[in-house]
């Protein structure tokens, strides 16, 4: 009989074994550190940051795009069928189907993604320091959602994790004000940790934190808060206007006292077109360039987001600031020593005879070949006159006119024009025109203000404030996100 | 009680017999089987007398004094036919009993146990280790081709030690399309099987349908199992020796232009182009045949010699072979040889526990030259020019200098030393323990060692100026300079590349068997068990440059000389991978009737993520045997079986970690102005990523005409989901940062649907005009009928060099089918390209005109709205054969394999002015009227180089695979020679092939699906003359 007891005690074994085998199955990489198991020290805490920094190298996109879009300048190019978005963009014709728009979407969760995969991890292990890891992460995960959010509106609203293909397609889009409420969390928090100076050239600040979050409260008309966060910035005294306005954006003035947030380029890595993204360089000045130029002080380029003409004729004739933004390309010409050796070219994509002379492939300037994607030249995202423009904007709104135009004749005295006395909410307006023209900003002022469709050419109230989200995103997340109205 | 009725009948008996003749007499005699083999423990009985005895190790038995008057024997041995013989006063009486054998009884392997052919419910098929034996392959996937149907064997190259693609029921996925093939018990891989020699092998089962299914995640493209040869109990030991020598040459020389042709041929081309024409003189002759000197006639020898035989509780087979080939292209360049050896042994322990041991050792080396791919030895050997020697005047080889990526062949294979050897030790040690009757035990342990190691030596070559394959700087064989700082430059010499990797299978297997029948109709059948599965792979390689004099002789890492170490660099890796697996069979059966099979199997993978990681496999089948019902009267069916069977298994050939997020993105930053180097996830994570699955219905059955015919149908419908792609994936995931990639993710659905026939004839063994002829047939619509949200196809293989994607995985065609122009004729004139309703810019009289499939009026050359299906890799149906003849000495036989309704594209070409051409551009158009088939000639710009059916040919063919004629000495012989049998033989095989495809080869493959119709200047395979001898004793 004993042998009949033994079988079935067997059996029950072969199945605990193969019960118990959670902990065989889970195989780790051999030697390999992959992401799950790679926070273990400092060290990897950093590098993962810099990863998170890596995709403020793609907002050459929504430079082009805050500029294209408004009435600004011209998407320009070799051709309308040469970054055909674009071309849609500056005629106010964007569809579904948009790859410059599907960049913004993708890029900007790549760099949400991978801040969120620092936040992810962020209890794995304590070091001195890790604060300001955090923060700036945080810091970094704002600044992505905010541009989306401008572009976009509701969004998917994803925080401290990585997803998964199937989690993706039961993530709806958050409304906006959530999108907000966590830009503002994040900010909140960076403000309170990081310090008002870099321990190095290109991290985030406290002023820099600060600063985006005024902004941010200026985006949603919450005016007590913006001034509120703009003033803590003025009161730090970090910040002073650059003297010069003509030479505020050389590579040379880099790092000066206007600066609150620039995003860092170098010109020591070549690239290609194949992968605009994984570029060191900055993309705009070249794609800016002059094409086929031959001659003085520039360097050739693909002439895109060329400057208007009411641009240049908005400009008040004495305001040194018209020739700083914007290159008049024959007049620049005429005035060189021998102009007639002197050649460039017009692209079939438009012509407007003048160029971005803020972001603009210069001789003295030039990366690595192919030297039209390598710019060495910061993207200024955000400086200290805007801080000041946005804090006077607040100001103003919540009454306290005097100090609005104290502020904005700063600007104007830096400028080396007379200060004005402001009349209304407009004069604050045309100073941000006049000021930051060529830096991206002036689409998302014209919406937010109320104003685009005054100003931009085949603009639809009520349908063009958001861009639309291209519909293969849709597509791909199940068809479950509802497409923005209008389009 | 029944002692005493024996005693009263043989008391009768006796009495009976007496009063008639009452006598006693001595009888003796020997058993032999029907192979003249003498059978040792045969019962020999004296009937209704309660005598018995047994034959001794010789097979010899005696009787003494027993009563002679109707007296009769018994002999009965266990698996052959009881034999009755009266003496008739006879003293020697020898015997030959017969096997018992019928096919219906044959044991099929189906995993965790066996069946019989009548108790099977699934779809299987059986090749038997003597016809495997008499093919003389080098591998067993060889073996199998054409043998059983639904099962298609491609060779993915004809060099020695080549791999094949072994598909079972068609492609159900781009990815892995291999089975799983276990040889007792241990997992093998396509390239492994390089290391089992075909002649241990005593049967290969295959398992097509979801009855694969015990073998749960990994039985998706179904099960081949195959069992080593064992010794037979109560047997006297055995030696075998079977070898053969042959000769290999090449089934097909291409047919090239030569000098001549060439010369004038080229002259066009450039006056064509408006270029001067190159040739002054173009009475070149012959000029050089490049394929003479590249093929050539090559040995293959191979020699086993085997032991096997048994106690009345132990048997044993101990073999040891040896096999070496060279190839036809470059001789021992691309050389295969392997030593073997094997032991296998079953013991009774005791009379409940057996042990079972089978132990594998392989020692396999493989050299091997550049072969399928532009660059190739075969593809220069194609594109070179007949006008320039193979070695020049001054003693050098030629550099054929006009096209950069085309070398001197002869120069390349000289200069080629890539060798790989693989020792490997495979074994099971089981033990098996039978509680009773109905119970059994069965614990094992499988292990798979295999050690490979790796070596090419890349010595500095010159092919000429510009070529891509150069090594040295110039033709004096200076070492190039690298700069490794600002104006620090080193010298890289020589170089040699070494690679050591292990892998290591370990399986524990526990498994209860139970088998008993109620009231003599209910029998239950079950099989439940565990097992627990783990790879390991490693492997260290490096790479180390200058090696001193140039010279193979110093072709070792450590006789590098190059300086501080700034060029030399080492690699490695490791990898682990387990499955643990518990599984349960139920069978039913009424009366034999009657059969329903359940199998559960749940395997867990460490291959999958957390969300994925176990899968429940079920499978349903059931079978009836009609012709055993009593209202059964068909008179011509002897036996009438319906077969059924419906379930579900996976794939799990995935890379390992493909569901983790790994750290190699790009993360780069500037901070304080300097590139800083951070990390970032590339591929991202997918957690719920999983096996591809498959379903599968079969419906067969199998049916005996006259007892003579059996016949075999089946019906399948094989329906695969969750093919693993890594398509555009939604923004949110953040996969598109620098070096980013999407992740690897279940999408994409493929279904086979086909039909199978096998039809078998044989005479009855005691003529002596014996035939034994077996056929299938196979038939498989393959469709691909799913592809992710958002992705319109996959591209596969480029055609021509930097040329259109020429293949692809498209939702509602074949796996790689071929995409591009549909050609239509040739424009004749300028009048005929007006007159086109249709624009084609740049079109010139003798251009191949295409078809405007959109309708539109122009045919876009800048997008793929003109372009079609033109054809596919995959065959309509596929035949195979096989005939054998005997009359008593003498032995024919042949096996024939036919594939029909494939297309090939002809991708050897090398689309440069200078490159040599096959010779049917001698029929290029040459002016109106001159044909509609070739295009014109010409270097000057045209679009007749784009990918359409002009390049695509039929692959159709019927190849008589092997035909051999044998001899075997007469008994008489072999009994004063000492020997239990001696044949001799002479075979071919690949004798005679019949297509009308150009290429060297019809039957091509690759490894990967969507290149399977794509020909580089396949290597093709030989043929072979051999002579060779069976010998036991």
């Amino acid at each position: 009989m004993k042998k009949y007891i033994k079988f079935p005690v067997l059996v029950v074994l072969a199945i605990l074994i193969s019960a118990g085998c959670k902990k065989f199955l889970a195989v780790d990489p051999p030697y390999t550190q992959d992401a799950e198991n790679f926070f273990q020290t400092p060290e990897d805490y950093e590098k993962a940051l810099t990863g998170a920094y890596d995709l403020l190298q793609a907002s050459f996109i929504s430079l082009w795009i805050g500029e294209i879009a408004s009435d600004n300048s011209i998407a320009g190019g070799e051709s309308v069928n040469d970054s055909q978005g674009l071309h849609q963009i500056d005629l106010m014709s964007q569809g579904g189907v948009n790859n410059e728009l599907r960049n913004v979407l993708r890029w900007n969760y790549a760099g949400i993604t991978r801040a969120n995969y620092i936040l992810e991890f962020k209890d794995n292990i304590n070091f001195n320091g890790k604060d300001r890891i955090i923060a700036e992460a945080r810091f970094l995960r704002a600044y992505y959602y905010f541009e989306l959010v401008k572009f976009f509106g509701d969004l998917p609203l994803i925080i401290d994790k990585r997803i998964g293909i199937e989690e993706a397609r039961t993530i709806p889009r958050s409304p906006k004000s959530e999108i907000y409420a966590q830009i503002e969390e994040d900010l909140i928090y960076a403000s309170s940790i990081l310090s008002t100076v870099a321990s190095q050239k290109g991290r985030a600040t406290k002023g820099a934190a600060l600063s985006l979050l005024g902004k941010a409260y200026l985006y949603q008309n919450k005016y007590t808060e913006a001034a509120a966060a703009f003033d803590q910035v003025i009161a730090g005294g970090s910040y002073s206007l650059f003297a010069d306005y003509t030479t505020l954006f050389a590579v040379s003035n880099e790092g000066n006292s206007e600066t609150v947030f620039d995003i860092e380029y170098s010109g020591l890595e070549g690239g290609g077109y194949g992968c605009l993204v994984c570029l060191e360089g900055n993309a705009a000045p070249g794609f800016h360039g002059i094409r086929q130029y031959n001659g003085p002080i520039y360097g050739d380029g693909n002439s895109y987001n060329l400057p208007t003409q009411a641009l240049y004729d908005a400009f008040s004739p004495i305001d040194p600031r018209r020739d700083a933004t914007i290159l008049d390309i024959d007049a620049f010409i005429s005035a060189q020593a021998n102009p007639e050796s002197i050649t460039y070219a017009i692209g079939a994509g438009g012509h407007t005879g003048y160029y971005n002379n803020k972001y603009i492939k210069r001789q003295g300037e030039l990366g690595l070949p192919d030297n039209d994607l390598t710019s060495p030249v910061n993207y200024k995202v955000i400086r200290y006159a805007d801080v000041l423009l946005m804090a006077a904007e607040a100001h103003y709104q919540n009454g306290n006119t005097s100090y609005a135009q104290q502020l904005i004749n700063q600007i104007r005295s830096r400028a080396g024009i007379p200060g004005i006395s402001l009349s209304s909410i407009n004069d604050i307006y045309k100073e941000r025109r006049y000021e930051l023209s060529g830096e991206g900003h002036r689409f998302f002022d014209l919406v937010r203000t109320g104003q685009a469709a005054t100003y931009i050419v085949g603009f639809q109230s009520g349908k063009n404030e958001l861009f639309p989200i291209p519909q293969v995103e849709i597509d791909l997340t199940g068809g479950n996100w509802s497409q923005n109205p209008g389009y | 009680m029944i002692l005493f009725n024996k005693l009263i009948l043989s008391i009768f008996g006796c009495l009976f017999s007496f009063l008639v003749y009452c006598q006693e007499i001595n009888i003796s005699g020997i058993v032999k089987n029907d192979k003249n083999e003498v059978m040792p423990f045969v019962s020999v009985k004296v009937k209704n007398q309660n005598i018995d005895v047994l034959s001794d190790i010789n097979g010899f038995y005696s009787l003494n004094a027993i009563d002679s008057s109707f007296l009769s024997l018994i002999f009965f041995y266990s698996g052959y036919v009881k034999q009755e013989i009266v003496v008739n006063n006879r003293n020697v009486i020898d015997v030959v009993l017969l096997p018992q054998f019928k096919e219906l009884d044959q044991v099929i392997i189906i995993g965790y146990g066996e069946a019989t052919s009548k108790e099977l419910t699934g779809a299987t098929g059986k090749v038997k280790g003597e016809d495997i034996e008499k093919l003389n392959v080098s591998r067993m996937d060889q073996a199998l081709q054409g043998q059983v149907s639904g099962v298609s064997i491609n060779t993915n190259s004809g060099s020695p030690g080549g791999s094949s693609n072994i598909r079972i029921r068609g492609l159900s996925t781009f990815g892995d399309n291999d089975p799983l093939i276990l040889v007792d018990g241990v997992v093998y891989d396509s390239d492994g099987l390089n290391a089992l020699n075909p002649s241990d092998i005593k049967s290969i089962n295959v398992l097509k349908d979801a009855t694969a299914g015990i073998y749960g995640v990994r039985a998706a493209n179904g099960v081949i199992i195959v069992e080593t040869k064992n010794g037979k109990l109560n047997s006297k030991p055995k030696v075998e020796y079977s070898g053969y020598y042959g000769m290999q040459e090449t089934s097909k020389r291409l047919d090239l232009l030569n000098a001549q042709e060439y010369a004038i041929i080229k002259n066009e081309m450039f006056a064509m182009g408006g270029q001067s024409m190159p040739f002054n003189n173009t009475n070149l002759g012959v000029g050089t045949i490049w394929q003479d000197s590249v093929f050539k006639m090559a040995p293959v020898q191979s020699h086993n010699i085997s032991l096997s035989g048994g106690t009345f509780s132990t048997k044993y087979s101990i073999g040891l072979g040896y096999f070496n080939q060279d190839g036809i292209v470059g001789g021992d360049k691309s050389n295969f040889s392997r030593y073997n050896a094997r032991v296998n042994l079953s013991t009774d322990l005791s009379s409940k526990l057996k042990f079972n041991s089978v132990f594998l050792y392989s020692s396999d080396s493989r050299s091997t030259l550049p072969e399928n791919g532009i660059g190739s030895v075969l593809y220069n050997t194609i594109n070179a020019f007949p006008n320039e020697p193979i070695i020049t005047p001054d003693g050098n080889y030629s550099y054929l200098d006009e096209v950069s990526d085309i070398i001197n062949p002869i120069a390349q294979i000289q200069n080629q030393y890539n060798w790989s050897t693989a020792n490997k030790f495979v074994g099971k040690e089981e033990f098996l323990y039978e509680f009773n009757d109905h119970f059994s035990f069965t614990n094992r342990v499988n292990y798979n060692y295999a050690i490979v190691n790796s070596k090419v030596f890349s010595p500095l070559v010159w092919y000429g100026d510009g070529k891509y394959a150069n090594t040295a700087l110039n033709a004096e064989l200076e070492s190039p300079l690298v700069e490794i700082a600002d104006d620090v430059f080193l010298e890289r010499g020589a170089a040699v590349y070494e690679d050591r990797s292990s892998f290591l299978d370990l399986t524990y297997e526990s498994f209860l068997n139970y088998d008993r029948i109620f009231d003599s109709v209910h029998r239950f059948k079950g099989t439940l068990g565990v097992s627990v599965f783990q790879r390991k792979g490693e492997s260290l390689n490096g790479t180390a440059f200058n090696i001193p004099n140039n010279s193979l002789d110093y072709a070792d890492i450590s006789a590098n000389t190059a300086e501080g170490g700034f060029l030399n660099n080492v690699g490695s890796w490791e990898y682990k991978e387990r499955l643990v697996s518990s599984f349960l069979r139920v069978e039913y059966s009424y009366s034999s009737k009657y059969m329903f099979s359940f199998i559960l199997r749940r395997d867990g993978s460490s291959k999958f993520g957390e969300n994925n990681r176990y899968g429940w496999f079920p499978t349903l089948s059931a079978a009836w045997i009609v012709s055993d019902e009593k209202f059964y009267n068909i008179k011509f069916i002897d036996y009438f079986k319906l077969r059924v069977s419906y379930g579900i298994s996976g794939n799990d050939q995935i890379q390992n970690f493909a569901y983790r997020a790994l750290l190699n993105g790009e993360g780069v930053y500037v901070f304080d102005d300097i590139i800083t180097q951070g990390v970032a996830i590339g591929r991202p994570a997918n957690p719920d990523l999983k096996w591809e699955t498959t379903r599968q219905f079969n419906a067969g059955m199998d049916l005996t005409f006259w007892k003579k015919i059996d016949f075999t149908a089946n019906y399948f419908i094989k329906n695969t989901f969750d093919l693993l792609f890594q398509p555009d994936v939604t923004a949110i995931l953040g996969s598109y940062g620098p070096g980013g990639y999407p992740p690897i993710i279940n999408a994409g659905d493929v279904s086979n649907k086909g039909i199978e026939l096998e039809l078998g004839y044989k005479t009855n063994a005691k003529k002596a005009f014996k035939v034994e002829f077996s056929t299938n047939f196979t038939k498989i619509n393959n469709k691909v009928t799913g592809v992710p949200e958002g992705v319109d196809y996959l591209p596969g293989a480029a055609f021509s060099v930097g040329g259109d994607v020429a293949t692809r995985f498209q939702q509602g065609y074949e796996i790689g089918y071929f995409f591009g122009y549909e050609m239509a004729g040739i424009f004749q004139t300028q009048e005929e390209i007006d007159a086109s309703p249709v624009v084609q810019e740049g079109a010139q009289p003798g251009d191949i005109i295409f078809v405007d499939q959109n309708g539109d009026g122009i045919i876009n050359f800048n997008d793929d709205s003109d372009k079609t299906n033109i054809g596919s890799p995959i065959p309509s149906f596929t035949i195979g054969a096989s005939l054998n003849l005997k009359y008593k000495a003498f032995d024919l036989g042949g096996t024939l394999y036919s594939s029909v309704g494939q297309e090939i594209i002809r991708n050897y070409e090398r689309q440069q002015p200078y490159a040599n051409q096959l010779a049917y551009v001698i029929d290029r158009w040459t002016g109106p009227g001159s044909t509609n088939e070739n295009p014109r000639l010409t270097t000057g710009p045209t679009n007749n180089n784009l990918f359409s059916s002009y390049f695509v040919e039929k692959g159709s063919f019927l190849r008589l695979r092997n035909v051999q004629f044998g001899f075997t000495l007469p008994n008489k012989l072999i009994k004063r020679l000492k020997m239990d049998s001696f044949r001799i033989y002479v075979s071919a095989n690949n004798l005679v092939t019949l297509t009308k495809y150009r290429g060297f080869d019809p039957e091509i493959s690759s490894p990967n699906a969507l290149s399977a119709g794509v020909d580089y200047g396949f290597y093709p395979q030989a043929r072979t003359f051999m002579g060779g001898v069976q010998i036991k004793f």
